[in-house]
């Protein structure tokens, strides 16, 4: 964010989330919003992460339920379908991975520096012996 | 739609109720108030008004000063007029959130009924409670009788909210001399008192939900120094201008004078005394005797403490050779702090008045004639000598040995 200086910016400790007026907002898809410079979506604020989510979309089967308990807003869903991770704003928390129910998971945590093609290709078999069997459909 | 109060001209108001008919009269929207003697009446008569029906607006019951200033705060950020009341140890328990009202720049008037602060426990008047109050940010009034703090009222409306100013002001008045002392006071008429404060025009307020804004935001030391420069900024150089205007319009509408610094017998006086609050009206009286008696005396009022009126008062005190500066405060390892304020005005100036400070008032303790003639006495022997006679800091209407330092 430019460093304006003392009267070059508007009074009082506050800031705008958008330029100009925000209609509709809530149907209006993030990356198409107004945000303002000052805004947290335009800001890296995942400097202190140390462990990663990747995301594996050959198990993924779309239940949401990382993007409805992710803490910070930062899993990428378009379309009821998961996209991603928004490591802008992801503080490597693994709430996402501890949620996801399928076998293997489809988001596990990494290093910070671990080669996203490398992970996926290491990419955990399905547990045979999981801890309960799964109820057989009659 | 609220209801009209038909007012007589002159009602019999003590400080408290003018204050609070101002209050109703500018139609406060929110009041978020936790009552202390000597200012509970002002926060009593506003929550009457609302459950009378004269007033549209919302009076909210909190657990302390802190939070009744944070309600303010909140109020104020959402976008309406806001005002509460409070006095001595609730005063020092607001002043966290003073500082933040005036760095959010919100335009919030609090009516200080000034009282000492213990230990001990005392609630009778003196500054102790407004010298708190100096260093936050907030313009500071001070109103020497009911017509004051009525009047006083009206002029912080309509300069906090000023969009070239938006920061909160106090009006200060003393506890008991003033808050329930009741005199004659000149009245407006709602429509006349409503219409010269105007409506209320919000600024980067949180119900405009079409721009969403969030308040009270974090800064480190990037871009700390340059929201407090720039609140410094406004302070200095936006409201002394702002506020006579509003005295200039407010004399158009009622005939009452009020002056940034009030200056009684100045013109050429040799000796004054600088004092606030109702002590300035007996100093008039001493001084109008003193001149009978042959020595030319003044008294200066500081009418707004904050921002402090460097250059107004050196003009007024340009030709005096003695000045007392009489401080109702404990100034507690120093001198006092009008000394201070006049000292520091006066040092670069042409004018080599020759300064003291007197301690006075603590805890209610009057402050009679005979304390004045003495002081004048004093300035007298200061003048014709050209220095000091007495000691810097002297302590007036003390029981005991005489107390004094420097």
């Amino acid at each position: 964010m430019e460093k304006k200086g003392w009267d070059g910016f508007e009074i009082g400790a506050m800031l705008r989330s958008f330029d100009g007026a925000a209609r509709d907002i809530a149907t209006t898809l993030p990356e198409n919003r107004p945000y303002s410079q000052s805004n947290l979506f335009k800001a890296s604020v995942a400097d202190w992460r140390i462990e990663k989510p990747l995301f594996n979309k050959d198990y993924c089967i779309d239940c949401q339920f990382c993007w409805i308990y992710c803490p910070d807003m930062s899993i990428i869903a378009r379309d009821k379908k998961m996209v991603g991770i928004d490591f802008d704003h992801c503080k490597g928390c693994g709430i996402c991975v501890e949620v996801c129910p399928t076998n293997p998971k489809s988001l596990l945590m990494f290093p910070e520096q671990k080669d996203e093609e490398q992970a996926l290709a290491g990419w955990p078999k399905k547990e045979k012996n999981a801890k309960a069997e799964e109820p057989k459909e009659d | 739609m609220a209801d009209t109060m038909e007012l007589l001209d002159i009602e019999v108001w003590d400080g408290n109720m003018a204050a609070s008919q101002a209050l109703r009269q500018v139609q406060v929207d929110v009041v978020a108030a936790y009552p202390i003697t000597p200012s509970t009446p002002i926060v009593e008569n506003y929550a009457n008004f609302e459950a009378n029906g004269y007033v549209d607006g919302e009076f909210v019951m909190v657990e302390s000063e802190h939070a009744a200033m944070s309600g303010c705060i909140g109020a104020a950020a959402a976008g309406g007029r806001v005002a509460t009341a409070t006095s001595s140890q609730g005063f020092a328990l607001m002043v966290e959130t003073l500082y933040s009202a005036s760095g959010m720049r919100l335009p919030i008037i609090l009516n200080v009924v000034n009282r000492a602060l213990g230990a001990p426990l005392n609630v009778n008047g003196d500054h102790s409670d407004m010298y708190l109050g100096r260093d936050s940010g907030w313009i500071q009034f001070d109103a020497y009788c009911p017509q004051n703090a009525y009047d006083l009222n009206f002029i912080a409306f309509k300069v906090a909210e000023d969009h070239d100013i938006r920061l909160p002001a106090m009006v200060h008045q003393d506890g008991f001399m003033t808050s329930h002392t009741a005199q004659g006071v000149a009245t407006l008429t709602d429509e006349a008192a409503y219409n010269f404060v105007g409506e209320f025009k919000p600024m980067n307020d949180m119900l405009d939900l079409d721009h969403p804004v969030t308040h009270g935001v974090q800064t480190e030391e990037d871009w700390h120094f340059e929201h407090k420069a720039r609140q410094q900024h406004a302070l200095m150089t936006a409201v002394i201008p702002k506020i006579e205007e509003a005295f200039d319009a407010f004399e158009k509408l009622t005939g009452r004078r009020y002056n940034l610094v009030e200056a009684y017998d100045m013109e050429d006086a040799d000796v004054a005394v600088i004092c606030m609050g109702t002590s300035v009206e007996t100093a008039r009286e001493v001084a109008e005797e003193m001149r009978a008696q042959g020595i030319k005396a003044g008294v200066v009022g500081i009418r707004v403490f904050r921002p402090w009126p460097l250059e107004q008062l050196a003009a007024v005190l340009k030709n005096v050779k003695a000045i007392a500066a009489l401080d109702r405060s404990s100034p507690h390892g120093t001198v006092g702090t009008l000394f201070n304020e006049i000292a520091g005005t006066l040092y670069n100036s042409e004018t080599k008045a020759v300064l003291t400070n007197y301690i006075y008032g603590l805890g209610g303790r009057d402050l009679t004639k005979a304390h004045l003639v003495s002081i004048y006495g004093d300035l007298k022997a200061n003048m014709d000598a050209g220095k000091p006679t007495t000691p810097l800091q002297q302590y007036i209407g003390l029981r005991g040995p005489k107390l004094s330092f420097f």
